[in-house]
């Protein structure tokens, strides 16, 4: 076994026994709320759980199948992510062929560059390509009605769920001097600690949550859990340099960084929810909402992580 | 052999319509027992009797059929095979003048074998801006027939704007299919008073989705 197969296994060890703890003590609190007539906060602290342990496995099974695996399970993220936010989208008939081409040809095409390594193209091929091509699509067909937000709504949907999270699977490409064969870690470390920052958040947020960082958007989010989440999970992110190219000092500002990222994508994530006038993006993760919901903080971490690693670590 | 072929065809269709709307079901109002019923929804597209199919456990899926055109699913072999043998649809004649049997004489049937039956009371696919089109008799005469069958309100969300008329490629959109309480023609009511009660309570499912 490699020592980066090593590294990872020892990684979803460490998550593997983390989430037995969350368990065990989740369903410890289940049965004392039942005692009490039961308590919605502890039914959804149960079902997120268990949907943990559901992404985990399925994360952990893209890993080990290598970068086709990773390459393809992020694609299918990115579709059912793409699926809810176009739902919320303001769409008319006339959008009918952009938006099958956004689903049908440039989220593939997307994720078929980053799986080739074409970072010339992938990198811009949303942006500038897609950004330009689907708007001429619609406008064949006519409908002038609310044109400019219905163009800016989709590119908008094909930059979150496609563009930016793509971002995760070209982190695979990057090469860097003495961490060849272990681009994977990078991946598991930037999942790990922007996952475990936005838990960490939720939790001082319950426990000594005050002050609200922005009340007409979520009250939920507050300054002691911000500050408490990111610091602790810059601490995790730190004691995991070991599997990162990084030092213990550039993996904290790493961390840092990352996490704070994170937070801003839940926030701008959060506004848009609210002024469409939906609680949750979807609802096919238990206990979580939608795919949008869990990886708000990923998709806006990820390309600045991509790009801070790329610029001061990797040769290409 | 045809009854495989029509499971694997069944679970196919199923499945691909899970894949683009990720359809889920709301029982607001009314529960998934195998009672018989008459599920009354809005009706947008060729798609909307998949999505309630596909929607109910299978034990009520079994005893389910939905009310469709004979024109249209007897047109050619694949049509037929899907209509018959995977939906078993209660296929009726649209056409007044050269039809040879009674479109209500088929649903009355379907419903004395103790069948379930899907139904769209519009009697049409509504392709205007208004939310629903004005209900034709065909529930009432049901309900008359048949007073203790419960009559289900079904709403389907959004699986217009995921395959329009005339539009072979779908755009994969969250599509939900909500079911409200269920009603029964009240002693006397009138057949108007009872259309227009009916049609209001899947409006106001609507209203919520």
């Amino acid at each position: 076994m490699s020592a980066a197969a090593q590294d990872l296994l020892r990684l979803l060890a460490g998550i593997g026994l983390l989430l037995a703890a969350a368990t065990l003590l989740a369903r410890l609190l289940r049965r004392r709320a039942a005692r009490a007539g039961g308590s919605a906060t502890v039914e959804n602290l149960n079902a997120r759980i268990d949907a943990w342990w559901g992404m985990v496995i399925v994360l952990g099974l893209a890993f080990l199948a290598g970068r086709t695996g990773v390459v393809v399970l992020f694609a299918l993220v990115s579709f059912a992510a793409l699926r809810e936010f176009v739902t919320l989208c303001t769409r008319s008939r006339a959008d009918h062929w952009a938006l099958a081409a956004a689903f049908f040809v440039v989220l593939p095409a997307q994720y078929v560059l980053v799986w080739q390594d074409w970072y010339g193209l992938y990198t811009i091929f949303i942006p500038v390509y897609a950004f330009l091509l689907l708007p001429v699509i619609a406008v064949l067909e006519g409908d002038t009605k609310s044109f400019l937000v219905r163009i800016a709504e989709t590119q908008w949907a094909l930059m979150i769920c496609v563009y930016a999270l793509s971002h995760v699977p070209a982190l695979l490409s990057l090469r860097i001097t003495g961490f060849e064969g272990r681009n994977v870690l990078l991946i598991a470390w930037l999942v790990v600690v922007v996952q475990l920052s936005d838990v960490l958040q939720y939790t001082w947020g319950k426990l000594f949550g005050r002050t609200p960082v922005a009340p007409s958007l979520s009250p939920s989010k507050t300054w002691e859990g911000l500050v408490g989440g990111v610091l602790s999970a810059t601490l995790a992110g730190t004691l995991l340099f070991w599997i990162t190219p990084f030092g213990a000092a550039q993996a904290a500002g790493m961390a840092l960084v990352v996490t704070l990222a994170g937070f801003c994508g839940g926030l701008v994530m959060s506004a848009i929810k609210r002024d469409k006038g939906v609680k949750d993006w979807g609802h096919l993760i238990a206990g979580h909402g939608g795919f949008i919901d869990r990886l708000d903080s990923v998709v806006f971490a990820a390309p600045l992580f991509f790009h801070l690693t790329r610029f001061f670590f990797s040769t290409v | 052999m045809t009854r495989l072929a029509a499971r694997v065809a069944g679970r196919i269709i199923t499945g691909f319509a899970w894949l683009i709307t990720a359809v889920r079901a709301v029982w607001q109002g009314s529960a998934p027992l195998p009672d018989q019923r008459i599920y009354f929804a809005n009706h947008r597209s060729n798609g909307d009797f998949i999505l309630i199919w596909s929607v109910l456990p299978t034990v009520l899926r079994q005893r389910t059929r939905p009310v469709a055109a004979a024109d249209y699913w007897l047109a050619g072999p694949v049509r037929r095979f899907i209509g018959r043998d995977v939906f078993r649809a209660v296929l009726i004649e649209r056409n007044a003048e050269d039809r040879r049997t009674d479109p209500l004489r088929t649903m009355l049937e379907a419903l004395e074998r103790g069948d379930s039956l899907i139904l769209f009371p519009e009697g049409t696919r509504n392709m205007t801006e208004s939310p629903l089109l004005r209900f034709r008799s065909g529930l009432y005469n049901l309900a008359l027939a048949n007073p203790d069958v419960d009559l289900v309100p079904v709403w389907i969300d959004n699986l217009n704007g995921v395959l329009p008329k005339g539009r072979l490629v779908p755009v994969p959109l969250l599509c939900t299919v909500t079911f409200g309480a269920s009603l029964r023609l009240a002693d006397g009511e009138d057949r108007r008073a009872f259309l227009d009660r009916a049609a209001d309570a899947l409006l106001s499912l609507g209203a919520a989705a």
